[in-house]
């Protein structure tokens, strides 16, 4: 095995270990979609009528609606989870450890995004799974389906969570990104509502949840798990990830100093 | 060849000149103290040696590869021990050195034996198995300066790697490191503002304020004179 596969597995056994670690992490991560499944649904449903939109054929329920977004909604806090220990690694010092590694600083960022997607994806197929048993069902191809979508929103949200890491200076300052990139980010998509009902409220919400990547991410989701491709959300996700891990590598660039921003 | 060299180092942050034109050379097999007061740079210097920074101006030789053109070779002829630990403390000794290794390029067998053979040399092969949260200072030390050596460096460095120990504790490591050296040909660059650290076989380098005051052997510089002396003298001089 090459020196890059090993550090590879490596990166990834020490997420997955860290995360088995942290079982609050595990918890706080499935009861937040659950409780907007299961609570705020119920009480939206009445309020919410929603119209016949792709992929969907029928009329569906709102449960069934906003399980797409909560997906999302997993992948994006666990991509800001990854940021926060990425902040904390670089307060702690390990992150100097993985950084001073014979290998291409890339590289290594890739790694720590594979590491933290896969667990990202593990605990949305958990989310799915308890959905399931409250009758709240796909097609099962779909569950398959969703793979690939699951793993490019979790890659892209990831990279958005090392860029915003290599851009906050102390552990205290991450209830900024709470409120400036995490709700926003969610509130202004189609996590919870569908875009024309946007259209409705307003022109300007409305193109801000269009240009939303969150949004782009969901809309992924959504249609993967109908065996549907939706290609402009695939476009855009992509392009998402690209931007970002170009954003993070560029923070964590040697010549801009880590340990300088860490102080 | 020198084990490191460094050429007219330079570095800002913003408008506080951290290093000024810092040149030095350690040969091969030499324990080098770099002696300095909290601030004159040591931890900028670590943190361009080891490329967390790209300085501004100058060179450096880690064991004749240039930490510029080359990094991915310099690094990897150096062991890094950094001022605050650097081990995760929910994982064993055993489990934070093979995560190391790895990011080195070891894995199985191959590190297995690298990992019990840098813990042996540190006396701490029948702790290997305890998590590092529960380890004391010097045990920690010890781990960190285990883990260093995993790779089989040939420019070990250390940034204050006593600090916060007891004097017995530190009087170990420090006979440890010039063991290291006298026996396993090592270069080594010890920075501290301890001066009972220095010996006067060191090579010393004076660094204050961002600038090396002085830099040969300690028997050179200080002469009869406690090192202690010598160094307050020097930075006295200079404010």
């Amino acid at each position: 095995m090459t020196a890059y596969l090993i550090a590879l597995r490596a990166i990834i056994a020490r997420e997955a270990l860290r995360y088995v670690g942290q079982r609050e992490r595990f918890l706080a991560a499935l009861v937040r979609p659950l409780v907007w499944l299961l609570v705020f649904a119920a009480g939206f449903r009445a309020a919410l009528g929603l119209s016949i939109i792709p992929p969907y054929q029928t009329y569906i329920t709102y449960e069934t609606y906003i399980v797409p977004g909560l997906c999302g909604m997993i992948l994006l806090f666990n991509g800001m989870q990854t940021s926060l220990s990425l902040v904390y690694d670089r307060e702690m010092g390990s992150m100097k450890v993985l950084m001073t590694a014979p290998l291409p600083r890339g590289w290594l960022l890739f790694c720590k995004l594979v590491g933290s997607t896969l667990i990202s994806v593990l605990q949305a197929y958990t989310f799915l799974a308890i959905a399931w048993l409250f009758d709240i069902r796909m097609e099962a191809l779909g569950y398959l389906t969703a793979l690939p979508a699951l793993a490019i929103g979790g890659l892209m949200l990831g990279a958005l969570g090392l860029a915003i890491s290599s851009r906050v200076k102390q552990l205290e300052n991450f209830a900024g990104v709470m409120n400036f990139v995490i709700f926003p980010m969610f509130f202004l998509s189609s996590a919870l509502y569908p875009l024309w009902k946007m259209a409705e409220a307003g022109e300007l919400l409305f193109v801000i949840c269009s240009i939303n990547p969150f949004t782009h991410v969901v809309e992924l989701i959504r249609f993967a798990l109908y065996l549907e491709i939706n290609l402009a959300a695939l476009g855009w996700s992509m392009w998402g990830l690209v931007v970002c891990l170009a954003l993070a590598i560029f923070g964590y660039d040697p010549a801009r100093g880590i340990s300088r921003q860490g102080k | 060849m020198s084990g490191l060299s460094v050429q007219n180092l330079s570095h800002n942050y913003g408008s506080k000149q951290a290093l000024d034109s810092v040149s030095f050379e350690v040969e091969r097999g030499k324990f080098c103290a770099l002696l300095g007061p909290n601030g004159a740079g040591k931890s900028t210097l670590y943190a361009i040696l080891t490329r967390l920074i790209v300085p501004e101006q100058g060179s450096i030789q880690i064991a004749g590869a240039d930490l510029r053109k080359t990094p991915l070779i310099a690094l990897k002829k150096m062991g890094i021990v950094f001022q605050q630990t650097t081990l995760d403390l929910d994982l064993s000794v055993r489990q934070n050195l093979r995560y190391f290794a790895a990011l080195h390029g070891m894995s199985g067998k191959v590190a297995d034996r690298q990992i019990d053979a840098a813990l042996d040399r540190l006396d701490m092969l029948e702790r290997a198995e305890e998590k590092v949260r529960s380890l004391n200072g010097g045990h920690k030390r010890r781990t960190e300066i285990a883990r260093a050596l995993l790779p089989n460096p040939e420019v070990l460095l250390l940034d204050e790697a006593t600090v916060g120990l007891d004097t017995q504790t530190r009087i170990a490591i420090t006979d440890h490191v010039h063991r290291l050296c006298a026996e396993d040909g090592l270069t080594v660059l010890w920075a501290t503002h301890l001066t009972d650290e220095v010996r006067s076989s060191d090579d010393l380098i004076i660094l204050h304020q961002g600038k090396v005051l002085k830099s040969g052997t300690a028997l050179g510089i200080c002469g009869e004179k406690p090192v202690s002396e010598v160094f307050m003298h020097l930075i006295g001089e200079t404010q």
